[in-house]
């Protein structure tokens, strides 16, 4: 962004003072019947998108302060309720334990699949030996098929080892399908590496391994900050994947509902039960912990995902 | 040294290619296998049917239309999106004419980024909770009351927009532009970043108009994101199964009566509710070969003399 915020608006353009000076050529006296009418547009559109983004989600989260009735009667009532009982109340109707699920499922299968990612494409990218292209292709072949060709057999699997429901197969099996696209990414990034300072560590006696772990892994520390978050987010939202291997449980097993699962869970519950302000907080408290990653990280977000979608 | 060396080679791809391979690449072959059986999935036991799934699948009048239902998300999805993804993208990076006499983004492009792009991150799950009280068919959702407020729907009759047949898809295609125009957007526009800006300063000398100025210059030269955007847009078209599932009416979505039905829900929903496994397996190689054609036909009609700065 090259300082979008700092440009005068079109209005400022004809000033007598000194700024003139600055003016580029091809002023834009020229164009500026056109430019008026389209700005007054442009703006309009781009102000009325930016409208339909906001609204509804403040909508949403003000609707968790209102009653059940006032949220059937109109849309546009004011809430009344301002206490913040509804979300200890949608915290205790489960949100507390999808959202921990969830977060259990991440803490493990979001640094597996960066370091297993990680050794895989480096070793691709860097270490000639019989097979390598076929089996760098063999990964990346894999981002290639839906994910819904695998499914039933892969119901099957995780059955036969006894993982079905467990937070250890969920985790396993994320870390198998985001496999593809990590590798894919850090081959291109380790490949870009100097190999002089490899050769300089392994000259100083450092084996392949601690080179790996202490000189490249730093050094790649830029494209692992892009597909962490890019795994993050993909993992934090998956939806398919646990619907098939996180079943629903029936007598004394615990559901290992993730968020994804139980927000949609909560939906046809609270429907039932005549509770919406629940389901609205728990939604609101799905979000924030997005809404504040990526409002603090925003530039890494937008770039990683954009470079990810790239490569 | 080359001992080591090879014991360090193998050791590093022992666990990713075993994990890849028992839970991605196995199931993705059996699924062929399985879906010349009628494996119920509950026994173990199951015979041989030949091609038998796939002639049933093409008499399958729910599955047909759920075919049908992926083809238009597929023409409206991605057209949709990359057109407001790319009008705003310009908007915000070549649509101000700055008083250094550069070409920059309109006032607030800062703000503006930030702000389309964070339905992004919010989950599909989110969004379907979201949308579903967006779309209340009383006065209480949002669409509806508001327009009742504007006097063009009748306090008496709210539209049902999940519930009605000729509503339904465009519902959900609401939605999913909501969702992706943000990201488009962002993709483009760090394509356009990356066009030199004297291009676009010569244009203005020669006195190109903002019309102009995008389809000779800014088009062209981003054409290879548009066709990445086309093709992850069809991806995403051909699957659509948490929106329908969880938004619309039924077992795993698909109603009013069909309406919605994607190839996704059909499938899930044999699997995991009927136990039919094998026509199941059936559907997700018919999906895959779909993808795979739309992925070949997007790169092929969206490809161009590729333009060099």
């Amino acid at each position: 962004m090259s300082a979008p915020l700092k440009t005068a608006s079109r209005g400022e353009s004809v000033p007598t003072g000194p700024t003139v000076t600055k003016r580029g050529p091809g002023g834009p006296g020229d164009e500026r019947g056109e430019g008026v009418v389209l700005n007054v547009f442009s703006h309009g559109f781009l102000a009325l998108w930016a409208l339909l983004i906001v609204l509804p989600l403040l909508w949403l989260v003000l609707s968790a302060f209102k009653t059940d009735a006032q949220i059937g009667g109109s849309a546009f009532g004011w809430p009344e309720n301002w206490t913040l009982d509804v979300f200890s109340r949608a915290w205790d109707k489960g949100i507390g334990d999808y959202f921990v699920n969830t977060v259990i499922v991440l803490v493990f299968s979001v640094p597996l699949t960066m370091l297993f990612g990680s050794m895989a494409a480096y070793v691709l990218a860097r270490y000639p030996f019989r097979g390598n292209r076929l089996l760098y292709y063999f990964f990346v072949a894999g981002a290639m098929f839906p994910v819904f060709l695998a499914l039933v057999p892969l119901f099957f699997m995780v059955r036969r080892l006894d993982m079905l429901n467990t937070y250890q197969g969920l985790i396993l099996v994320y870390v198998a399908y985001s496999l593809p696209f990590t590798v894919f990414f850090m081959h291109a990034f380790f490949r870009t590496l100097p190999t002089a300072v490899f050769e300089a560590a392994i000259l100083d006696g450092a084996s392949h391994t601690r080179t790996f772990f202490q000189v490249m892994l730093p050094m790649a520390k830029p494209g692992l900050i892009s597909v962490g978050i890019f795994n993050t987010l993909g993992q934090w939202n998956q939806f398919i994947l646990p619907t098939v291997l996180m079943q629903p449980q029936s007598g004394d097993d615990p559901e290992r509902y993730v968020l994804t699962q139980g927000l949609i869970q909560l939906q046809q519950q609270q429907g039932y039960a005549s509770d919406l302000p629940v389901l609205f907080a728990g939604v609101t408290i799905a979000m924030i912990p997005m809404l504040v990653v990526y409002l603090s990280f925003q530039r890494q977000v937008q770039a990683g995902l954009t470079s990810a979608t790239l490569k | 040294m080359r001992k080591g060396q090879n014991r360090f080679v193998a050791g590093f791809l022992l666990v990713p290619v075993a994990l890849y391979l028992i839970f991605v690449i196995w199931p993705y072959i059996q699924t062929f296998g399985y879906s010349l059986t009628d494996w119920k999935g509950q026994s173990q036991t199951f015979s041989f049917i030949g091609l038998d799934n796939y002639t049933a699948l093409f008499e399958d009048d729910i599955f047909l239309q759920a075919i049908w239902h992926n083809i238009l998300f597929l023409v409206f999805i991605p057209v949709i999106t990359i057109l407001l993804a790319l009008f705003f993208a310009f908007m915000l990076n070549a649509g101000g004419r700055g008083r250094a006499g550069g070409v920059s983004g309109v006032a607030g492009s800062g703000f503006y980024k930030i702000v389309y792009f964070f339905p992004q991150v919010l989950s599909l799950a989110i969004l379907a909770v979201l949308f579903g009280a967006v779309y209340r068919s009383d006065s209480g959702g949002m669409l509806n009351g508001f327009l009742m407020r504007l006097g063009l729907v009748d306090e008496n009759s709210p539209v049902e927009w999940l519930n009605e047949p000729n509503y339904v898809l465009w519902a959900l295609i609401l939605v999913v532009v909501w969702h992706g125009v943000g990201f488009y957007l962002v993709l483009f526009s760090a394509a356009m970043q990356a066009i030199p800006r004297d291009i676009y300063e010569a244009a203005l000398i020669d006195g190109a108009g903002r019309a102009h100025t995008f389809f000779r210059i800014t088009l062209p030269l981003l054409w290879d994101s548009v066709q990445t955007a086309w093709v992850y847009l069809g991806i995403a078209a051909m699957d659509m199964f948490i929106l329908v599932s969880t938004m619309t009416a039924g077992e795993y979505g698909g109603g009013p009566d069909h309406h919605s039905e994607v190839m996704a829900t059909v499938m899930m929903r044999n699997f995991l509710l009927y136990g039919r496994s094998g026509y199941a397996c059936a559907m997700g190689v018919v999906m895959l070969l779909l993808t795979l054609i739309v992925s070949v036909v997007m790169l092929r009609a969206t490809r161009r003399e590729r333009v060099e700065f």
